[in-house]
């Protein structure tokens, strides 16, 4: 083929690109847009709540104060550990219960069913309903335990600094294990049933089926559960909101929730844009090496 | 090609509409006021709606719309609602401890010259504490709430005290007697977790003490003995057993759940908490509950303080960049009113000092099987209802307080260590 | 395999299933037994699991909005619609957006595609609670508060970047055999994308959208400071609201709750389906 075809059906290939582009651009940026610079630039300013306010304008100010403040770093801290904690457990949780649907046991197919259930149930919900099985003195876990024997006495969960956030990871980790389960079992529903043959009839047993030829063709599925929930657990609000309020004694403040506080009970909004800003850097960085580590073109056979 | 082009089209249209939607016509006729009250406080909203057809039946030219939420969140859509222009309010419920910061953003309307000295002399006194600062007065009173202090009648008799406690100390000497024999495992329960509420429980124990927030000249003295001495109280009633140790999770709700099934002899909370106890859908305690006046310590005793409590009363305040203020002024008149107020006294009491006195006394009493018990309750404690501090960043300087008590309660730090630290907090606050 | 192996496998894998459905039921089993009982029961101690006087009230005063004692519960059923209304508008939209700018990102190596595909990532870093502020500024303005429309456009941000990557990951599963072949028979890109790919990804399309659709009935914060009228409120809304400030109504709450969650896991019933149906055999195989 002469080359000016070729060239010609590029251009064309990139027009029809623009036209289905398009839509979806200008909603998003029709939405953010404004909203994104305003915050940005909010965040150089000294900005409190209020109608007769002075902005001063103090460039890096927020930032500093903010990475100077030891409160800002534990709260860092304190939001690492939910979503590492948080991630693993719904990932290995996911990958077994996708496992688990994928061998199709009896009443798999219910199973299956069963799992948006916990999903479907909104947040608000969620964290009031885990609120009550923890409450001390009426809880569900309470009552629980003491039927099994496991306990002597009411416990009162939520009053631990240490124990509170395990609880809310868990609680999150209800939820939220449904989603890494269904996009995972999707996947291993797709996967080629000759792979897993050929292998057993080489002599591989079933775990070494699972972790050498299952797992690495699940990667871009493991990539994609990986990335939205590390940046969703990240992000957490609603179930802190719900469950504790950043209690007991700051335990389970998490970023967002301190966001929060910063821009709406305390008004101090350019803070909480230059907060925002951060809780971004922090979570693109995470997609990045995520990407970076994880993201291979397809696996060859 | 075809089916092609015209799914496009479809899109585009929809996108069309979607930026032409967004200019909706210029509303002409009578005035709208938008007013946003807190959701189960005081009146129900299908009463406040009734009130609200009232007005509009006798002022034509004004329409109301009112607008319900939970506390938790009246503060945020105000704040975000001022952000517009014009405000999406009118006018709000406010909680006692937001005008000074309200006021500092410029939020409220003065209104000291619109509020008539029949309203200032005709309401309780202690009810314009809410809404007037620096002699200027900021909004309506319309929801008087004080913290009570409750206690089982059956539980005490069981236990053979014939009276309840006057002073705190009492209260430590009784509910070991309670535990000892078996009645109550934990026979207090407060409402002590990261919230405001146990600032609130804090306030009634301080001023107990004969203690202060701030001092003449606004430098934070809650870290002083007194202070000291009342967190260092109430972890020692932890560890005792005495006091649940649930509290230090525990909010209002929980400390009435606690009560109505009957686990505590002793429970502080806001009046709701008498009313639910008599209704036998939610309480196992019906006809046990009953109100003494909050205690004091023995110190405060000495100091001549009969009672401490805290306000925990709400009002009504105007925004002060609306286009409407004579007219939302009209309407908080109205709400406020005495004759509104005497009809509707069975679910909320009035804030006419009027109501309480002579025959318009007994009619109240009368209103409902519970008033003869809260109506006297109420005459006896709201007086000695105290304020948290009025300073501007008192939101931000709470949550300092409230970490602080929490990190004493749950042995983190000495309570000296954390009300110091609290303190250099509110010094810094109040610096910027 | 010897029969009875295969026997005892699968046992065994039954028995795995157990402790996975106590763990996904437990909780909302006892949310919905919590929502027949009374208060006064609910306090009671030892717990009852099941509770000994059962009672529809808390229901009844949801369904049949004029027995309510108070407001919250009336208000429950138009919440609970407007949820619906606001959710499938936002499902429906980001599909249809997303699909088209998904499948260009995938297939059409064009000059931003790299670019295009991390800011859409980017927006979805920010968090929502920053942007509330200027989005209710510009809200106000176009006189848009308390109206559903407000709440799709404001889900839209949030939304739509979500399932444009989760359609891009769908899209990189599907074959590229499929398109070959109709290339060579000299379709456009176009022609492919509708009379090919769209057919095949049905799947795909529809989990994306229930996907969506969660993500948009579960939201709180942005509706909580957007509407709060009567006649505008969603689902999560209302249930805040069963928590006032000197009042707690826990049963009709954990009522509302199961009612809340109803409509998601009806539509998953309906659709699941083709979540399931095609993800296993068409893309592969087709």
């Amino acid at each position: 083929m002469p080359r000016r075809s070729s060239l010609s059906l590029r251009q064309q290939d990139a027009r029809t690109a623009w036209l289905l582009v398009t839509p979806a651009l200008v909603i998003i940026l029709g939405v953010m847009l404004w909203p994104i610079v305003y915050t940005f630039i909010l965040s150089f300013f000294n900005a409190p709540t209020g109608l007769n306010q002075v902005r001063t304008f103090i460039w890096l100010g927020n930032y500093i104060a903010m990475i100077k403040d030891p409160e800002f770093w534990d709260t860092i801290k304190r939001t690492l550990y939910f979503t590492i904690v948080s991630v693993v457990l719904e990932m290995a949780m996911g990958l077994g219960v996708a496992q688990l649907i994928n061998s199709h046991p009896w009443g798999w197919k219910f199973l299956r069913f069963a799992l948006i259930v916990p999903w479907a149930v909104p947040t608000i919900v969620n964290g009031a309903m885990w609120r009550w099985i923890y409450s001390a003195d009426f809880g569900a876990l309470n009552g629980l335990l003491m039927q099994f024997g496991l306990i002597k006495h009411y416990v009162p969960w939520l009053t631990f600094p240490n124990l509170a956030m395990p609880l809310v990871i868990l609680a999150d980790a209800w939820h939220t294990m449904p989603f890494v389960a269904l996009i995972l079992q999707a996947a291993l529903a797709a996967l080629p049933e000759e792979l897993d043959e050929a292998a057993a009839v080489d002599g591989a047993n079933a775990f070494q089926r699972f972790w050498s030829i299952r797992l690495p063709l699940l990667r871009p599925a493991i990539l994609v559960a990986l990335i939205a929930r590390t940046v969703e657990a990240f992000r957490v609000f609603d179930i802190v909101y719900i469950i504790t309020s950043g209690g007991p004694a700051n335990s389970t403040l998490t970023i967002t929730f301190f966001t929060y506080l910063n821009s709406f009970p305390w008004g101090k909004q350019g803070v909480g844009a230059a907060l925002s800003f951060l809780i971004s850097i922090f979570t693109i960085s995470m997609a990045l090496i995520f990407i970076r580590v994880l993201y291979r073109p397809e696996e060859t056979q | 090609m075809r089916t092609m082009n015209k799914f496009l089209m479809g899109l585009l249209t929809t996108i069309l509409v979607f930026s032409v939607v967004g200019c909706g016509a210029k509303k002409t006729g009578p005035v709208t006021i938008h007013i946003l009250t807190m959701d189960q406080a005081g009146l129900k909203p299908a009463e406040i709606d009734q009130i609200a057809r009232d007005f509009e039946a006798a002022n034509p030219d004004i329409k109301v719309n009112m607008e319900y939420v939970g506390y938790d969140y009246v503060h945020d859509k105000i704040v975000t609602g001022m952000a517009a222009t014009p405000p999406a309010y009118d006018a709000a419920m406010i909680d006692v401890i937001w005008p000074d910061e309200f006021i500092k953003n410029g939020y409220l309307l003065d209104v000291t010259s619109r509020v008539t000295a029949d309203m200032k002399s005709g309401m309780f006194p202690a009810s314009w504490n809410g809404v007037t600062r620096n002699g200027k007065i900021y909004g309506m009173p319309w929801l008087m709430d004080v913290k009570y202090f409750m206690y089982n009648k059956d539980m005490l008799q069981k236990a053979g005290i014939s009276a309840p406690p006057k002073t705190w100390e009492d209260l430590v000497a009784d509910a070991t007697i309670i535990k000892q024999k078996g009645i109550a495992e934990f026979p207090i329960i407060w409402s002590w977790n990261q919230k405001e509420g146990v600032v609130c429980d804090f306030t009634a124990l301080l001023f107990g003490n004969g203690g202060a927030f701030l001092d003449a000249s606004g430098a934070p003295v809650f870290n002083n003995d007194k202070g000291v001495q009342i967190l260092t109280w109430m972890k020692q009633t932890l560890d005792a057993g005495l006091s649940n140790p649930s509290s230090v999770s525990s909010d209002e709700n929980a400390v009435e759940a606690d009560f109505l099934a009957g686990k505590s002899a002793f429970a502080v909370n806001w009046l709701f908490q008498y009313s639910d106890s008599q209704d036998a859908s939610k309480s196992q305690i019906v006809g046990q509950a009953a109100f003494a006046p909050m205690p004091v310590f023995a110190a405060g005793a000495a100091a001549g303080i009969v009672s401490a409590s805290v306000d925990g009363s709400s009002s009504f305040a105007i925004m002060a960049t609306t286009p409407y203020a004579d007219q939302t002024w009209k309407f908080l008149t109205y709400l406020a009113s005495n004759a509104v107020q005497t009809k509707y006294s069975a679910e909320m009491l009035p804030v006419w000092q009027s109501d309480f006195t002579g025959s318009a006394l007994a009619t109240l009493e009368a209103a409902t099987p519970i008033n003869p018990v809260t109506v006297p309750a109420f005459l006896a404690q709201f007086p000695y209802a105290n304020e948290r501090p009025t300073v501007p960043y008192y939101n931000e300087g709470s949550a300092d307080l409230q970490l602080a008590i929490q990190q004493a309660l749950t042995g983190v730090k000495s309570p000296k260590d954390a009300l110091d630290a609290a303190a250099a907090a509110w010094v810094a606050l109040a610096a910027k | 395999m010897i029969p009875y192996r295969r026997y005892l496998r699968k046992l065994l894998l039954f028995l795995l299933t157990l402790p996975v459905f106590f763990f996904i039921f437990f909780p909302i089993l006892w949310l919905f037994s919590a929502s027949l009982s009374t208060q006064a029961e609910l306090y009671s101690i030892p717990i009852h699991w099941i509770p000994q006087h059962p009672t529809l009230t808390n229901y009844l005063q949801i369904i049949f909005p004029s027995q309510a004692i108070s407001s919250v519960p009336r208000a429950f059923a138009v919440a609970i619609w407007n949820s619906v209304k606001i959710a499938s508008a936002v499902t429906v939209i980001c599909i249809l957006v997303g699909s088209l700018a998904a499948y260009a990102l995938v297939r059409i190596p064009f000059k931003f595609n790299r670019s295009i595909q991390l800011g859409i990532i980017a927006t979805r870093m920010i968090p929502e609670v920053s942007l509330i502020l200027p989005l209710f500024i510009i809200a106000s303005s176009l006189q848009l508060i308390n109206k559903p429309v407000i709440l799709i456009v404001a889900y839209m941000s949030f939304a739509l970047p979500y399932a444009i990557w989760l359609m891009v990951a769908y899209f990189q599963t599907v074959p590229i055999e499929l398109e070959d072949a109709a290339r060579m028979d000299g379709c456009s890109r176009l022609g492919i994308l509708f009379r090919i790919i769209m057919p095949v990804s049905v799947p795909g399309l529809v989990s994306t959208a229930m996907f969506v659709f969660l993500l948009a009935w579960d939201e709180f914060f942005y509706a909580l400071i957007f509407t709060s009228t009567l006649a505008s409120k969603t689902a999560p809304v209302a249930i805040a609201e069963f928590v006032g400030r000197y009042a707690v109504n826990i049963t009709g709450m954990m009522a509302g709750g199961i009612l809340a969650a109803l409509p998601p896991i009806i539509l998953a019933f309906i659709f699941q389906r083709y979540i399931v149906s095609g993800m296993t055999a068409g893309a592969v195989k087709g």
